[in-house]
């Protein structure tokens, strides 16, 4: 009995020192980051100790003084903001036209919506350049950021997802009250989804803010550059890279989203969660 | 609000109960079928325009010589037998399927056992420890990230050789040696999305009916035996799906590849990606970056449906058998 006790205890102090382990390489990253941007640059490949001697922001300064960094939050800011206030707007809309009604050819056009998942970006992302650049001269601006992928197939399916468990009667209340479908959308739909709302919106800001192949594709200019891209040009030659500043300007891209993901953990969670359980 | 708007909607019953029942859902029938329509063209509108276009696009381009100015010049097949030759192409295929050996087996079991842990009452702080293996979701595929890998993984200045030493290891060279590099690379992909797929997996087991575990404990099977032959069969949905978004996720790398190692040493980090840009934007080869990103799709496309063909048979397998 006792050995069978001890045995249990073992076993526990091992799960949770397996992911004690875990966690810390999941951490790690995020504090090398922070650490290494508040250190002198000698100090980062001296690397005699973890925490720096000289405690500095000056790599922040550098940051914001050798690149456009403050342009360049702005843009990620504004471009992810627009994003994201479209696609789901968008993206509920057809989560409830798929949800909600019954028309002919549903199954089949909701088939064709998932299946859409298939394509990847990089297969269209040069003839989609092309298009900027020739048809639509969107390049340098941010519509080629906000516009093409605004209705995505994920979206639509995680916001149908929800819908389906709003009761018909609200809606057919509403009918028989007069209310119009665009209102009802509006005024009924749309607030109850919130909780949905909020975890896609999460998840596409993220995906906005974050983004590179793209922006690198369509925005050229530096004044029109997002965070990504200023980082990218900091890189130097092999060993010429300035750490320093580059460890600064990814605290700067980073924190942001550290903060949203510590105040919206819960909703980003049940969000992936729930639009994943019956991928 | 209603009362207000009455006027704009006539169909409603209890606004014209004079009309004839047949009448009314008819008319109400076709105007509700308009409206979802519309509701879901947006999509339809922005994929056409936006990426089946493209596709069609690229197909044309695919058969034709252009440098992005200019006239395109149709030149047939041409493409399509150079990209047959192009042993940096398959190098970048083979590396990504290389990648794939080094990372997603590994990832996909250790997201499927951590999801297990956290969905047990075995372990305490659940909602800590998930928040913790989430958190770097927020820097998956970012710049920001493949930077800061390579500072920890440079060779003399990086903290993971510095560990090593500490353990008494000698140091490795992460980014200089071949297999190292795509050891590397799949460390980074694997540390950005672990937790994801760990959520994923633990929203398949909150899915699944307690008592199932609680009915083969009862007959006396142990806690791995459990795991084996009920967790694992019950989610296996799941673990394709997360298979399979691991698939498309890793022939589709780019940030990663070109900014921690720039598609070396040697070219053993390449892909397919990176040489669809490369093609483009250095060498100004657009027809054969086209035909390279159809063969790309392809590959993709079949990849994922022999997984799916895969995956039913078995199930039909064991359909049979029971």
């Amino acid at each position: 009995m006792t050995f069978a006790v001890r045995r249990d205890h073992v076993a526990r102090i091992a799960v949770y020192l397996v992911l004690a382990a875990i966690s810390a390489f999941m951490v790690f990253p995020f504090v090398w980051m922070l650490v290494s941007s508040l250190k002198p640059f000698p100090e980062i490949f001296s690397g005699a100790h973890f925490l720096p001697e000289h405690w500095t922001l000056h790599n922040f300064a550098s940051f914001f003084h050798q690149t456009n960094a403050a342009r360049a939050l702005w843009n990620s800011f504004y471009i992810a903001t627009a994003t994201t206030a479209l696609s789901l707007f968008l993206c509920a809309l057809g989560g409830y036209g798929f949800a909600k009604f019954r028309f002919p050819g549903r199954t089949l056009l909701f088939a064709f919506v998932i299946a859409t998942l298939a394509v990847p970006f990089a297969a269209i992302v040069v003839p989609l350049f092309v298009m900027m650049r020739n048809t639509f001269h969107w390049v340098d601006t941010p519509w080629p950021l906000i516009v093409p992928s605004a209705a995505n197939a994920f979206g639509i399916f995680f916001m149908r997802q929800y819908m389906l468990s709003i009761p018909d009667e609200i809606l057919d209340a509403a009918r028989v009250d007069g209310a119009s479908e665009p209102r009802i959308f509006l005024r009924v739909v749309l607030p109850v989804c919130a909780p949905a709302l909020i975890s896609l919106g999460i998840i596409v800001f993220i995906a906005s803010w974050n983004g590179f192949l793209w922006p690198l594709v369509v925005l050229p200019s530096p004044q029109h550059w997002t965070l990504p891209l200023v980082l990218r040009s900091l890189q130097g030659p092999p060993g010429r890279t300035p750490y320093d500043v580059l460890m600064a300007g990814s605290v700067v891209s980073t924190l942001p989203l550290v903060i949203g993901f510590l105040v919206f953990q819960r909703r980003l969670v049940s969000g992936i969660m729930a639009g994943t359980v019956k991928g | 609000m209603a009362v207000l708007d009455q006027s704009s909607d006539s169909m409603s019953p209890a606004v014209r109960p004079t009309r004839t029942a047949g009448r009314l859902s008819l008319r109400r029938r076709a105007t509700r079928a308009g409206w979802p329509l519309l509701f879901v063209a947006p999509f339809f509108v922005l994929f056409a325009l936006f990426s089946l276009y493209p596709l069609g696009f690229s197909l044309w381009l695919s058969f034709r010589d252009w440098s992005l100015n200019g006239p395109a010049r149709w030149i047939g097949l041409a493409n399509y037998r150079a990209l047959f030759h192009d042993s940096l192409f398959w190098q970048s295929m083979l590396n990504c399927a290389l990648l794939f050996l080094v990372y997603v087996p590994l990832m996909t079991l250790l997201a499927l056992v951590l999801a297990v842990l956290l969905n047990s009452r075995y372990v305490r702080l659940q909602g800590l420890w998930r928040t913790l293996l989430f958190l770097p979701y927020i820097m998956s595929g970012t710049v920001a990230a493949a930077f800061t890998f390579q500072l920890m993984l440079d060779r003399n200045a990086g903290y993971a050789n510095k560990f090593l030493g500490f353990l008494g290891v000698s140091p490795v060279p992460w980014l200089d040696s071949t297999w190292w590099a795509r050891i590397s690379l799949g460390l980074l992909v694997m540390w950005a999305w672990l937790g994801y797929n760990m959520l994923i997996m633990l929203a398949g087991l909150q899915a699944i009916p307690p008592e199932l575990a609680e009915a083969a404990r009862v007959d006396g099977a142990g806690p791995i035996r459990i795991f084996a032959r009920v967790t694992v069969p019950l989610l296996r949905p799941v673990i394709v799906f997360s298979v399979t978004l691991s698939i498309i996720g890793t022939f589709s790398l780019f940030t990663e590849p070109l900014l921690l190692t720039n598609g070396g040493p040697a070219n053993a980090t390449t892909t397919p990606v990176l040489q669809i840009w490369q093609n483009t934007f250095s060498f100004l080869r657009v027809g054969y970056s086209a035909a390279m990103s159809w063969i790309y799709f392809a590959v993709i496309v079949v990849l994922a449906l022999t997984q799916y063909v895969l995956v039913s048979r078995r199930d039909r397998y064991l359909e049979a058998r029971r």
